[in-house]
This record gives structure tokens, sequence and C-alpha cells, in this order.
């Protein structure tokens, strides 16, 4: 098995979380990929988290600028967007989609918001014609956009309590070694 | 702030779903104002419109002539606006540019770019772009755009009024989402929301606001970079059809007030019927 990309989900459970909420969002528009982005605010990137469909197996991890695109804009304005016929669009992405080896004519993308705060976007490429442009597909992507949420939510929440109960352990280790040194040196008791 | 508010908004809808105009009927007292009197022959000739959003691409066939562009940067001081030839950041503000262009045709284009590059989040952008277009007096603004972050609320709130007392129309996007948002709540803006018909041409007057107005907002055919179109949807080109709207009525009857062009619209809505006066 090999070793996971060091900006994807730590640990196992998070993974499979997030994957299968890009293989339920494929699903569920007929799309031939999706993906969840994290948003680093720090560096203004986002970063595949999940992906299902093409580029599965190579794009967890790479991070591409939050600034542009469709993906930027749904960071910077909260809002979803369904764009179709992007086939014509000479310019749009293209750099970018082409690195991932896909090229769509149709995208749709919405933010993981907590709060008043977006975490990430998830997207849908290439869904199936019929669910590119009501909005009732709309509707559709932002609630599922919604439960997508909760589940990088989670990812996040773990991701801060992992190094924490690596600290305690650690801690607690230094103690029963401490005692066992104490053990071994034989101090006698008063 | 938690996800809480999220939650208690999920029965809210922000578009016309599931129902048509004979739906929504609306009998209204007031004066006739007949559509004719209202739009026909108003191109938007010397109205100036001004897109609040990801730029505007320039010499776009759809779009043509932009008669100003800046751009919200950061400086030390905090965001300031800047005469800007960066264009577009996404092809979002083009969209909403060519729609505004289809409706009112001769209408002075201009564009403060307040999202792309490294802007995070539509706050403190948003306010220093939506103010200076204010204090501009640009006679319509189109905001397909919105704010969450509550603390920008009372700001927006104050700016919004300021906008209404000067005669700056902003007529704002309903956010695409269930969740509470800003300035599009608020009863000095115009605020739209999409209906699901196929008119290219059809406007209806909400019944139950806080959206007032739904607008073309589905499968819709927009300017996108490189000169090219797309087809989209959602309540951000929604707006700029009753922006266009609004410049083609003001190109007409320029002395209207900001009320008074809402009262337009709003009698002259597909599915507004005025009334004889007296108890319903």
């Amino acid at each position: 098995m090999t070793e996971p990309h060091p900006d994807a989900a730590s640990d196992p459970l998070s993974r499979e979380l997030l994957q299968s909420v890009v293989e339920v969002a494929r699903a569920i528009f007929g799309a031939q990929a999706s993906s969840v982005f994290l948003y680093d605010q720090a560096a203004h990137e986002l970063v595949f988290q999940a992906v299902s469909g093409q580029g599965e197996d190579h794009l967890v991890g790479r991070r591409f600028p939050a600034g542009r695109g469709i993906a930027g804009w749904v960071v910077s304005s909260g809002e979803p967007m369904v764009v179709d016929d992007l086939a014509h669009n000479a310019v749009f992405d293209r750099e970018f989609a082409e690195s991932t080896e896909f090229v769509p004519d149709a995208i749709m993308a919405a933010p993981l918001l907590h709060g008043e705060r977006v975490l990430g976007v998830l997207e849908v490429l290439e869904p199936v014609p019929q669910s590119r442009s009501s909005l009732g597909e709309l509707d559709l992507l932002a609630l599922f956009a919604d439960q997508a949420a909760t589940a990088l939510r989670v990812v996040l929440d773990r991701r801060v309590e992992a190094p924490r109960a690596a600290r305690e352990r650690a801690a607690a280790l230094d103690l029963v070694g401490s005692l066992q040194r104490l053990l071994e040196s034989g101090t006698p008791a008063p | 702030m938690n996800a809480s508010p999220r939650r208690t908004a999920a029965r809210l809808n922000w578009n016309l779903r599931g129902r048509g105009p004979g739906d929504v009927a609306v009998v209204a007292d007031g004066e006739p104002v007949a559509p004719a009197w209202a739009f026909d022959g108003g191109t938007g000739r010397g109205v100036r419109v001004c897109v609040v959003d990801s730029g505007v691409e320039h010499g776009h066939p759809l779009i043509g002539r932009v008669e100003g562009s800046w751009a919200v940067v950061t400086a030390e001081t905090g965001p300031e606006v800047r005469v800007s030839s960066d264009g577009d950041a996404c092809g979002h503000g083009t969209a909403c540019a060519g729609i505004i262009r289809r409706v009112a045709p001769e209408c002075e284009l201009y564009s403060v770019r307040v999202l792309g590059e490294r802007f995070t989040g539509t706050g403190d952008m948003l306010m220093a772009g939506l103010r200076w277009a204010v204090r501009q007096g640009f006679d319509v603004i189109n905001l397909s755009l919105s704010t969450t972050r509550a603390r920008f609320a009372a700001e927006l709130h104050a700016l919004a009024d300021e906008a209404y007392f000067r005669r700056t129309v902003i007529v704002a996007s309903a956010h695409n989402m269930p969740v509470e948002s800003f300035p599009w709540r608020f009863a000095s803006v115009i605020s739209v929301g999409s209906h699901q018909e196929d008119d290219p041409d059809l406007y209806l007057y909400n019944p139950a606001p806080p959206v007032e107005f739904f607008a073309p907002g589905q499968n819709v055919t927009a300017a996108w970079l490189g000169g090219t179109t797309i087809r989209t949807t959602g309540n951000s080109f929604a707006t700029p059809f009753i922006a266009g709207q609004c410049a083609r009525v003001l190109s007409k009857h320029p002395r209207l007030t900001t009320f008074q062009l809402k009262n337009t619209l709003y009698l002259s809505a597909a599915n507004v019927r005025i009334g004889t006066g007296g108890a319903p």
C-alpha cells in the first residue's frame, strides 16, 4: 500500500469518509469525476482531499491557487456555481484542467461552509446533461455540499485531535518510564 | 459563529421552485403603470451601471465597451480601489455584464472587481468596492454577491440606505443556498431570485419577500472568458436581468427615485394586476 500524501487526511477513517462523499456525489449526478478540496487559507490554495473518477490515483494532495476559476469564485463568494458548455471556452482553467488530464465540458461546484467560513469546495465534473442546468440540481448540489461540509469538519477536527492524542500518549509513556526508572533505582521506602 | 443559523435557515427558499406566475398572482392598489410606459423604447442610454463582481472582460462581443474598470486591492492602510485593466478573474462578472448589455444595450457599463486573486472571503473587499461604487453616484449597481459575515451586516445596511437616498439602486442577488447573507435582505435594495420559466423576458414580483423579484436564472446563456459563452444557473444571473430593466426604466424616466423605480418594477411585473381600490 502506498503512503498517503502529506496533505491528504492523515488517518484511514477520514480518508474513507471523504472518499465516500465524492463517490456518492459522482453517483448522484452521473458524473465523470468528483473532488473535495480543502481551502488552505494561509497559502490561499485549494488542496485535493478526495477524488472519485478521473485522477483518483494521483490528484490527492495536489495544490493549486484558489484565486481563479470556478473553484476560486466559489471560495471567495461562498456561492455554488454551475457552468456548462465549457468545451467552447479557450481559456478558462484549461491549464489546470489539462494538468489533471481531464478537460470537462461542465462543472458544478459548491462551497463547504461552516457558519461564515468556507472550509473547502465540492466539485462535480461532467455531470449527465440533465443534471447541469436546472435550479433543482443546484439545490441538490447545495444540499449535498452541506453533508460534505460536515464530513470535512469531522476530518479537520480529527486532524487537530490527532497530535493532541499523540502528545498525551508520549507524556504517558514518559510517566511510565519515569516510574520504571524510579522502581529500578531501588529507592527504599521512607 | 457555529453552523446553527444554517440549520435554522434550512427551510428558507430564495427561489420560485415548482410554482409558476399563476401561483403568485398579486392584486395591487395604485395608479396603473403599463409595462409600455416603463420599458418601451428604454435602451439604458445615459444610465451608468456598475458591476461589482470578479471584473468584466473588455471587448467581449456580447458586452462591447466597458467605460471604466477598477479593482479593490490590499494597501497598507486597508482595501483601496484603483484603476485596473486586469479583466475578469473567473468569468462571473463577465456573465453578469453580458446579461445587462442584452437587456439594456445602450447603458454605460462599469466594473469594480472585488473578488479574485488573494481575496479571501467577501467581507472587506465587498464593503470597500460597494462603498466606492455608491459614492461614485452610479445609477445602478449590480451585486450578484452577498456576504454571510454577520459583522458586516450593520455597515452594509447603512451603505444600502445611503445608496437609496442617493438614487443609486443596488440590485442584489439572493444567496443560492439557504443561508443568511447580506445585503440582499435589506428593503433599501432590490433583491432578486430565479424563476423556472423558459421566457427569457419574464420577471415576477414575489408576494412573500424578502426576495422581491424573480427573473430568469435557469439555464441562462451568458458571456464568459475569452469572448465565449457558457450556460449557467443561479440567482447571480437573474439579478443582472433586473439591473438591466432598471437601466431601461431610468433611461426613459431619469428623475425617478429609488422607491419610484421599485414601485414601477412592482406594478409592471407579469403577475401583478392593478385592482380597483377598496378592500380586497
